[in-house]
């Protein structure tokens, strides 16, 4: 339960830092955070006390190792995520990059030319 | 980092030109032996995108190993992507999309599934491809203010 | 046999990748790519929506397996009911129009392939996310279509377009970082991801209420964003404007309405179930947009950012209808929805013209354009008077149809705010033809020209199908609207329609 508890306080951390920060890198590290905090709850969710990796090894009986191991749907789900929290990051990198070369500042108030 | 610089000095230089081959290597053998052990197509990839960062960052931008790759990842990366859509588009002729057909070995060994190794492999080029190109977007473009965005940003 | 179901998917992302696989050889094919990958989905939905029933297929030769008690869903499933089958056919016709219209819109400049590569992108995530029979599929694709979206806005990689993508981004995957949250909620407490087997879940009562609630507030923050509905909306009136024409109406017309307003539907109707809370809460969404959106719209001068605001007012139009949860409510919210489509991406692909014509997209300079571009002024007319709501065009008989079911299900309240709405909605598009079409013209324009055929004639092509769609409309509604509105709610409320739902996945033939 600490544990889930945790979780939830990097989710608030991330959360902070994407939404309360100007600097945009620091924007950038919430939003990694943010997405780290849910891959981290949903491999968490899979957890089996005591279960062993699930990786079957030769000589291993199928029905004994499906019952002694950890889920591994949610390790897949979470590698997909993370692959989309890569691609993200790095369009959203790209893009602060090229507001600074653009406003020359890594503010967020100060480069605010949209209008709501 | 500026992109006109020699990168580092020779001694890494020469080290990295061998430990890119081992680097390499090991991420083939990673995606290769996906099927049976942790790693696969996308950790593959990884650590040969990691491996040509490397080689970028010693040799600077225009020279040594990655630099034939610059004009060559969209094409690769494609070609993964393509590989990977036509093993799944052939599972068509024998029932469904994305159905392993191709004929299996003894289990716990790399006949076992080759199908999973082939999309291991084309994943493999996808994700490295994708993710180098992703990097040289990031640092070897920045300093062209007017330059159209070649690449896009990764996935 | 309903293999072809990938397809959907397969096809337009094989075109991108053979984009980005020619873009160094033969970079002037790349738009030829994606109008061939386009119609070739319009093949196939049109084939599919022939065809009707539910079908449904598992990739790989997965399928039902027994576990347990039961005979549980394993692997991925693709499943086509009568709402997918509607806005697949939706994605088809206006892909199709956005990509004959960026033939010529777009310069052949070295970006060009790389955007036809995001383009496909786009819509296989989008066609994804329609099939997908289970929760983190169609997360996935929703995730595909967002970011190609992202791409997309910051093609023109001016200051204000990428900044308008950053907003979009930001926004987008906090929404996005919400929904996989609560799918890990309901994947802890039942075990299941795929649709029809969380449906069976949740009515049997295996999540408890609290997770139950928080998992289906975090669905509707996350979809809600995708949806710009208010308050959630802040980034569709940069990201809108900012994107190249032809994604604008890809944005506007299909983007807000399969990732938001279909998984909206797909979520609530048919895995959580629609109570109370959830429609009380959709309702006061929609009213909040109806009416901000159109509030904020009047005091904008540029043309797209005008769109843009009405784009949120029009969904929240949809989010009032959904929220009756009526069998009607459900037909006039789906309804409104492929209008919308149908004009806001008309309007978008001319007010793209207009900019080509004059120069500008600000109104205050634009004027009686009439003369020297006729065809692109019909179309803006047109499109106008749709979603104006003037008879005998779509806007006007899907906004009576929200009316009417809005008032037998007795919300008299909100169908006043509706009428009231839908008046201002008229009363900012006919400044907008006014303004852009007839009245003067100014002197600067004297030389202004048509743009070419292959910009004009995909937006007469979307009016001319709002105007069918508005003649026509009983056949729509009773064929394929009503087939859609029945795939999550039975007419007479006689049976849940997540039974029907669960049902058809557990007939399907597999091994």
């Amino acid at each position: 339960m600490t544990f889930y508890a945790l979780t939830l306080a990097l989710l608030g951390v991330g959360l902070y830092g994407l939404l309360a920060k100007r600097n945009m890198l620091k924007k950038v590290l919430g939003l990694v955070i943010l997405d780290y905090a849910v891959n981290l709850l949903l491999v968490a969710v899979g957890y089996r006390a005591g279960g062993g990796a699930p990786i079957l090894l030769p000589g291993e009986d199928p029905a004994a190792f499906a019952a002694g191991s950890v889920d591994p749907l949610p390790q897949a789900l979470v590698l997909t995520s993370i692959v989309i929290g890569l691609g993200a990051t790095m369009l959203l990198v790209a893009m602060v990059l090229r507001l600074h070369q653009r406003y020359g500042t890594l503010d967020v108030d100060r480069m605010d030319r949209l209008k709501g | 980092m500026p992109s006109d610089r020699d990168g580092l000095s020779v001694i890494v230089q020469v080290v990295t030109r061998w430990i890119l081959v081992l680097i390499v290597v090991y991420g083939f053998g990673v995606a290769f032996f996906g099927h049976l052990t942790p790693g696969g197509g996308f950790a593959g990839g990884v650590v040969i995108a990691c491996g040509f960062v490397l080689a970028t960052l010693a040799f600077g931008g225009r020279s040594g190993p990655a630099a034939a790759f610059h004009r060559r990842v969209a094409s690769l990366e494609a070609a993964g992507a393509l590989t990977y859509l036509g093993m799944a588009a052939i599972g068509w002729t024998v029932g469904h999309f994305m159905q392993a057909w191709t004929p299996r070995g003894a289990d716990f060994t790399l006949a076992s599934a080759p199908f999973l190794v082939v999309l291991n492999l084309a994943i493999l080029l996808k994700v490295g491809a994708g993710l180098f190109a992703g990097f040289m977007v990031l640092v070897l473009f920045d300093r062209a203010p007017a330059a159209p965005r070649d690449g896009k940003g990764g996935g | 046999m309903a293999a072809y179901l990938p397809l959907f998917v397969a096809l337009p992302l094989a075109a991108g990748f053979a984009c980005l696989l020619i873009k160094g050889v033969a970079p002037r094919a790349t738009p030829w790519l994606s109008v061939a990958s386009m119609l070739g989905l319009l093949a196939l939905a049109v084939g599919a929506v022939a065809r009707g029933g539910v079908e449904v297929t598992f990739a790989g030769d997965w399928g039902l397996r027994p576990f347990g008690d039961g005979v549980w869903v394993s692997g991925v499933a693709l499943v086509l009911d009568g709402l997918s089958r509607l806005f697949l056919l939706l994605v088809a016709v206006v892909g199709t129009a956005s990509a004959i219209y960026a033939l010529r819109y777009l310069a052949p400049e070295p970006g060009r392939p790389l955007f036809h590569v995001l383009f496909n992108l786009l819509v296989a995530g989008m066609n994804g996310a329609l099939l997908a029979g289970d929760l983190f599929t169609l997360y996935v694709f929703v995730e595909v279509a967002s970011i190609a979206s992202y791409g997309l806005v910051a093609y023109r990689t001016g200051g204000t377009e990428v900044e308008a993508a950053f907003k979009y981004l930001v926004l987008g995957t906090l929404a996005s970082t919400g929904i996989l949250l609560g799918i890990t909620v309901l994947y802890a407490a039942t075990g299941f991801l795929n649709l029809a087997d969380l449906a069976a879940a949740i009515a049997a009562g295996a999540v408890p209420p609290v997770a139950l609630a928080f998992a289906s507030g975090l669905f509707v923050l996350g979809f809600a964003t995708k949806t710009a509905a208010m308050p959630f909306h802040a980034w569709l009136p940069d990201a809108h404007p900012s994107a190249p024409a032809p994604i604008s109406a890809m944005l506007s017309g299909l983007l807000i309405k399969t990732l938001g307003i279909y998984a909206l539907v797909r979520v609530f109707y048919v895995v959580v179930g629609m109570d109370e809370q959830v429609r009380l809460i959709l309702t006061a969404l929609g009213c909040l947009s109806m009416w901000g959106g159109v509030l904020l719209a009047q005091a904008q001068d540029d043309l797209k950012r005008i769109l843009a605001f009405h784009s949120v007012s029009q969904m929240g139009y949809v989010l009032i209808a959904l929220g009756l949860g009526t069998w009607l409510g459900v037909a006039a919210a789906l309804f409104h929805a492929v209008n919308h489509a149908l004009f806001k991406s008309a309007l978008f692909l001319s007010s793209g013209s207009l900019e080509r014509v004059t120069g500008t997209r600000k109104l205050s300079e634009m004027g009686g354009v009439f003369r020297r571009a006729p065809a692109t002024s019909v179309g803006l007319v047109g499109a106008c008077l749709s979603i104006s709501g003037i008879p005998p065009f779509n806007g006007f008989w899907s906004k009576l149809l929200i009316l009417i079911a809005l008032v037998s299900g007795g919300q008299y309240l909100v169908a006043l705010l509706a009428a009231g709405a839908a008046l201002m909605t008229l009363v900012t598009f006919v400044k907008v033809q006014r303004k852009a079409v007839f009245g003067a013209l100014p002197a600067r324009l004297a030389g202004a020209r048509e743009v070419p055929a292959t910009m004009y004639l995909p937006v007469l092509a979307l009016v001319v199908l709002c105007l069918l769609s508005g003649l026509l409309w009983p056949a729509g509604v009773d064929g394929v609207i009503g087939a859609a509105a029945s795939a999550v709610r039975s007419p007479a409320g006689e049976r849940p329609a997540a039974e029907l739902y669960i049902e058809s996945i557990h007939r399907s033939p597999s091994r």
